[in-house]
């Protein structure tokens, strides 16, 4: 496992545990975070980040009423580089 | 917030084990149900202050019913609106612990009213975190206490009207009138900005408790989008544009920084005192010789039964005290009908050399029949094996059974003959103990002092539970 430290924020959504319910996307205010096309296995439309130009701020954590469907990495963060490839 | 990753909190558990359903890491909540954010603050604020393995969460009756599939902490799943006073006990018991009272508007502003105003009135040290919803999401969305004026529900389909149903409740306001409460505020959960605020009362709530500052009510307006039929962001404008009018949102009353920490003013008799108020002082210290019981009439579950006036719970409680004496550990429990008098008693006793799993008796190894009734109710019940006692002089059958033994005492007769009909109930227990030789006598003797109030009566009741004994002695097989 390597340990990466964040140079830029990100989050991480488990497509499994996200009920597509959307306030994630209606809170996150640079926009970055969207409904996929494909559903999870649930039938959900989950939501997913697009990649760039989240802030770090974490608002889309507490919006979001799933214990484990996002998480939030601030810049200097130390994650495992597996957690935010995937 | 230092802390540079958000995640799940440790203080929930990592997989729902106690969830039945196949998936065991997704909440049962419905997809942007404000019940999974509230919990997510309170499981983060359980990790910040350390406190998980102390806490004990009290699940409601409501959606949040299994809150207790989720939270690594102490849990207790407590009957429709009484948390409050479960969450009560058990801080009573554990005043180091932290106790979490978690309700939905039905089970707090509904069915629980009392127990919610008088744990606040008590100012008893507990969080309360009330989810307001303005509906029933369990049952299938119908009003509430708290559901608005015009508000469609199932049951008010024409929408809530107060000359029917009454004015929403607003509990915050209520709670902030009384003069216990340290901290009451309404929050909401409809943007970052109130979230965040939401966050915070959940913070400060918990920590009040872990300061011992005193009761902390925190309401929380929250979606519910399956019963309000609207989606997951509809639903939070609709808060918004709709509850917040009904519900002003704020601080009621914050006291925290004023009220000295809260102490139970606890009288803790100690073993003298208690013998003192109970009044059995210099009973406690016999030393009774055990009796020689045969083993099939050891660890006998007892079932006494017959109309109400007729000494049943007493000659119970008088046959469990004298287990007591004894060296047993017993049981006692009254079932009686609401008449008390004339209607039919029956009670339970276990008498056992090892802890008494159930005081429930309902396949007894004694039964004690003082009326037909309950030797027709419950000779059938009677494990093979074991034993009726019953006075014939009241009851005209005899039991059918052929696999028990039965013992008949003429009871009443004998009671009338001694010069009061009313220790029957003493006659057939004395009979009982002289037929098995459970008990030595003196232990009856001795409770008979504290079950009967009236001293003058003591002898009278030794009496008959002398002649019961050497009835049930010379009967024995
Ligand atoms: C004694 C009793 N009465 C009624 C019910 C039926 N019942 C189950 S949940 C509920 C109301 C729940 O509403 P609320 O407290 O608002 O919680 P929510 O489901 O909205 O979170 C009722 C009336 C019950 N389970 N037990
Ligand atoms: S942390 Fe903030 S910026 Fe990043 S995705 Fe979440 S809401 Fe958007
Ligand atoms: S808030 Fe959570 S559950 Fe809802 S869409 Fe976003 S990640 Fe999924
Ligand atoms: S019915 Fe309402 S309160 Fe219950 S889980 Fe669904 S959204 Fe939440």
């Amino acid at each position: 496992m390597t340990i990466k430290t964040l140079t830029e924020p990100t989050i991480n959504i488990e497509p499994e545990l996200c009920k597509g319910c959307g306030l994630c996307i209606e809170a996150c205010p640079p926009d970055v975070i969207k409904f996929h096309e494909k559903f999870n296995s649930k039938g959900y439309h989950y939501a997913y980040y697009i990649g760039e130009n989240c802030t770090g701020c974490g608002v889309c954590f507490y919006a979001c009423p799933e214990p484990e469907a996002i998480a939030v990495y601030k810049k200097g963060a130390e994650v495992a580089e597996e957690v935010i490839d995937g | 917030m230092a802390t540079k990753i958000l995640e799940k909190a440790k203080s929930f558990y990592d997989t729902y084990e106690r969830n039945p359903s196949a998936d065991k890491k997704m909440p049962h909540y419905c997809p942007g149900c404000g019940h999974g954010n509230v919990h997510k603050m309170i499981a983060e604020a359980l990790d910040d202050f350390g406190v998980a393995d102390k806490s004990i969460l009290i699940s409601p009756v409501g959606c949040s019913v299994f809150a207790y599939y989720y939270f690594d902490v102490g849990n207790i799943q407590a009957a429709h609106g009484r948390a409050p006073a479960v969450a009560t006990g058990i801080k009573r018991a554990h005043p180091d612990s932290v106790v979490i009272s978690y309700q939905g508007d039905g089970d707090l502003a509904a069915i629980g009213t009392a127990e919610i105003l008088h744990a606040a009135n008590r100012g008893e040290n507990l969080t309360v975190f009330f989810v307001n919803n303005a509906i029933y999401g369990m049952t299938g969305g119908q009003m509430a206490p708290t559901t608005l004026v015009g508000q469609k529900t199932t049951t008010t389909p024409l929408g809530r009207q107060p000359g029917n149903e009454g004015f929403p409740i607003k509990v915050a306001e209520l709670i902030s009138q009384l003069e216990a409460p340290v901290y009451v505020e309404r929050v909401s959960l409809v943007d970052n900005k109130l979230r965040a605020k939401a966050r915070i009362a959940i913070r400060k709530a918990i920590k009040n408790q872990v300061d011992n500052l005193g009761f902390s009510l925190v309401e929380i307006l929250s979606p519910c989008p399956s019963g309000w039929k609207l989606d997951p962001v509809d639903s939070l404008k609709w808060i918004e544009e709709n509850m917040h009018k009904n519900f002003p949102i704020g601080v009621f009353r914050d006291l925290t920084k004023e009220v000295e920490p809260y102490k139970i003013e606890k009288v803790n008799p100690n073993s003298d005192e208690i013998i003192n108020l109970l009044d059995i002082s210099g009973e406690n210290d016999l030393s009774l010789k055990s009796t020689e019981t045969s083993d099939k009439y050891k660890n006998p579950e007892i079932k006494i039964a017959g109309f109400g006036g007729q000494g049943i719970l007493l000659m119970g409680a008088a046959l469990a005290q004298a287990g007591m004496f004894a060296d047993y550990h017993v049981s006692w429990l009254p079932s009686y009908g609401p008449e008390m008098r004339g209607g039919t008693a029956n009670c339970h006793v276990n008498v056992r050399s090892k802890e008494v799993g159930s005081p429930m008796v309902s396949l007894p190894t004694v039964l004690i029949g003082m009326n037909r009734p309950s030797l027709e109710k419950f000779e059938n019940d009677v494990v093979p094996g074991g034993i009726i006692i019953y006075d014939s002089s009241l009851i005209d059958i005899k039991p059918k059974r052929t696999d028990i033994e039965v013992l008949a005492i003429p009871a009443t007769k004998m009671a009338d003959d001694i010069g009061n009909t009313r220790i029957a109930n003493m006659l057939v227990m004395g009979a009982y103990i002289g037929y098995t030789n459970l008990l030595p006598k003196e232990a009856i003797y001795e409770s008979l002092k504290t079950a009967i109030k009236r001293k003058r009566f003591i002898e009278i009741n030794e009496k008959a539970v002398d002649a019961g004994y050497e009835f049930g002695k010379s009967h024995r097989k």
